[in-house]
C-alpha cells in the first residue's frame, strides 16, 4: 500500500486558465466585471440599462452566459454591443477555460469594459475564478432578505451589489436596512447600490463606480483580483 | 454534450479524479483505495453531493472503483488584520468579535484539495 500526498487545490487547473485570461485582459487595458446573481433578479435587465447609461461614454462588450437559450444575448445585441453567448449546456457556471474562446471573437483593441453575466445561481459561479478585476451581484428586494447570510460566498468576494426593484418594496416584507446591514457584515467594503432596473432609477452611482474602475485599469492602477 | 453536470460537485470531482489519475500514473499505482478530500465550510461544495458525484465517476473508472472517499470539513477562520485576534466564524462574522473592526481576513474554510490518497 502506498500512500501519496497530493495537496493540490482541486481548481488549479482553472485558476491557472483564470491568470492567462487576466493576463490578457491587462495587456489590452480592459476592465472586467464578473456579474453574478439568482435567476429572475434582473440582471440582464440591469445590465440593458447599464449598457444605456455608458453608451458613447465607455466601450462596451458583453459574454453572456446561459445554460440553453440565446435569448439574454439576443437582448444585449440590441443595444447594438459586442455580445458572445456560451451556452454551458447544462453546467451551473462559467469557468475560465470557456471563456478563453470567447475572447477570440471580440476586438478586445476596442473595449474598455467587458461585463461577463455568468449563469444565474448564487452557489456555483463563486466557486470559479475566470480572469475578471472584480465581481458584482444583483439581489433583487423580492428574494428575500436572507440570501445574503445563505450564500455569503459570493457577497464576500463581490465589491459592489446592485439591489435592484427597489420600486416594489412597499409589496414585500424585504427590510432594506436589515439587508444592506447584512451585507456589509459579509464584507465591510461592498459598494451598495440600489436600482430599479424597471423604472431606471437609481444607475448614477453605480455607473460612476464602473467608469472610476475602467480608469483605474486603464492608468495600471492595481484591482484586486 | 454534459447534461449531467449541472451539479458543479460533479464537475469538480472530475477535476478530483483527473488529479488522482495523473498523480497515480506518476506512482505507478493501478488501484486506488482511499481517498481524503478537505472541503471548506465556506466552499461552496456540498460534501454530500461530492459522495455522490464520487459515486457515479466509480463506476466508470477501474482505478477508483473501489476507493472509499474520505471527506474533511474545515470551518470558517479569520484572523483580525487590526487587533490579531483568531477566531471560527460559523455564521459568517466578518467583523472581528473582539475590536469589532472590519479588517478581516478568512484564513481558513476556503479549502478543496486532496490532503492524500493510498493505493497498491
Amino acid at each position: 500500500m502506498v500512500k501519496v500526498r497530493l495537496a493540490t487545490p482541486v481548481l488549479q487547473e482553472n485558476n491557472e486558465v483564470a491568470r492567462e485570461n487576466r493576463e490578457r485582459f491587462r495587456k489590452h487595458g480592459i476592465f472586467v466585471l464578473n456579474l453574478m446573481s439568482s435567476p429572475g433578479s434582473g440582471k440582464t435587465s440591469t445590465l440593458e440599462r447599464t449598457i444605456g447609461h455608458l453608451a458613447g461614454r465607455l466601450r462596451m462588450g458583453v459574454i453572456e452566459g446561459d445554460i440553453y437559450t440565446t435569448k439574454d444575448a439576443e437582448r444585449i445585441e440590441a443595444h447594438g454591443v459586442p455580445v458572445v453567448q456560451i451556452n454551458t449546456a447544462g453546467s451551473c457556471h462559467l469557468d475560465a477555460r470557456m471563456i478563453r474562446p470567447a475572447l477570440e471573437d471580440f476586438d478586445l483593441d476596442a473595449l474598455d469594459l467587458l461585463i461577463v453575466e455568468n449563469v444565474g445561481n448564487l452557489v456555483c459561479p463563486a466557486e470559479f475564478d475566470l480572469g475578471e478585476d472584480a465581481r458584482a451581484a444583483v439581489l433583487s428586494v423580492t428574494e428575500g432578505n436572507d440570501k445574503p447570510m445563505k450564500y455569503p460566498l459570493v457577497f464576500r468576494q463581490s465589491e459592489a451589489v446592485l439591489i435592484n426593484k427597489v420600486d416594489l418594496l412597499p409589496y414585500t416584507d424585504c427590510d432594506i436596512s436589515q439587508l444592506e446591514k447584512d451585507l456589509k457584515l459579509i464584507n465591510p467594503e461592498l459598494q451598495l447600490f440600489r436600482v430599479s432596473a424597471r423604472l431606471d432609477e437609481g444607475f448614477g452611482p453605480w455607473i460612476e463606480w464602473l467608469q472610476k474602475k475602467v480608469q483605474e485599469k486603464k492608468r495600471g492602477e492595481p484591482q484586486a483580483g | 454534450m454534459n447534461g449531467g453536470k449541472n451539479m458543479h460537485e460533479l464537475s469538480l470531482m472530475e477535476s478530483v479524479v483527473k488529479q488522482l489519475r495523473a498523480s497515480a500514473a506518476e506512482n505507478d499505482i493501478k488501484k486506488i483505495t482511499r481517498v481524503l478530500l478537505v472541503v471548506g465550510k465556506m466552499t461552496m461544495a456540498v460534501p454530500d453531493a461530492l459522495q455522490f458525484a464520487f459515486e457515479v465517476l466509480q463506476k466508470e473508472d477501474e482505478l477508483i472503483k473501489d476507493a472509499v472517499l474520505e471527506i474533511r470539513e474545515e470551518p470558517v477562520r479569520c484572523e483580525c488584520k487590526d487587533c490579531g485576534h483568531l477566531y471560527e466564524a460559523p455564521n459568517y462574522e466578518f467583523l472581528c468579535p473582539s475590536c469589532s473592526g472590519p479588517n478581516v481576513k478568512i484564513v481558513g474554510g476556503r479549502e478543496l484539495y486532496i490532503d492524500f490518497y493510498e493505493g497498491d
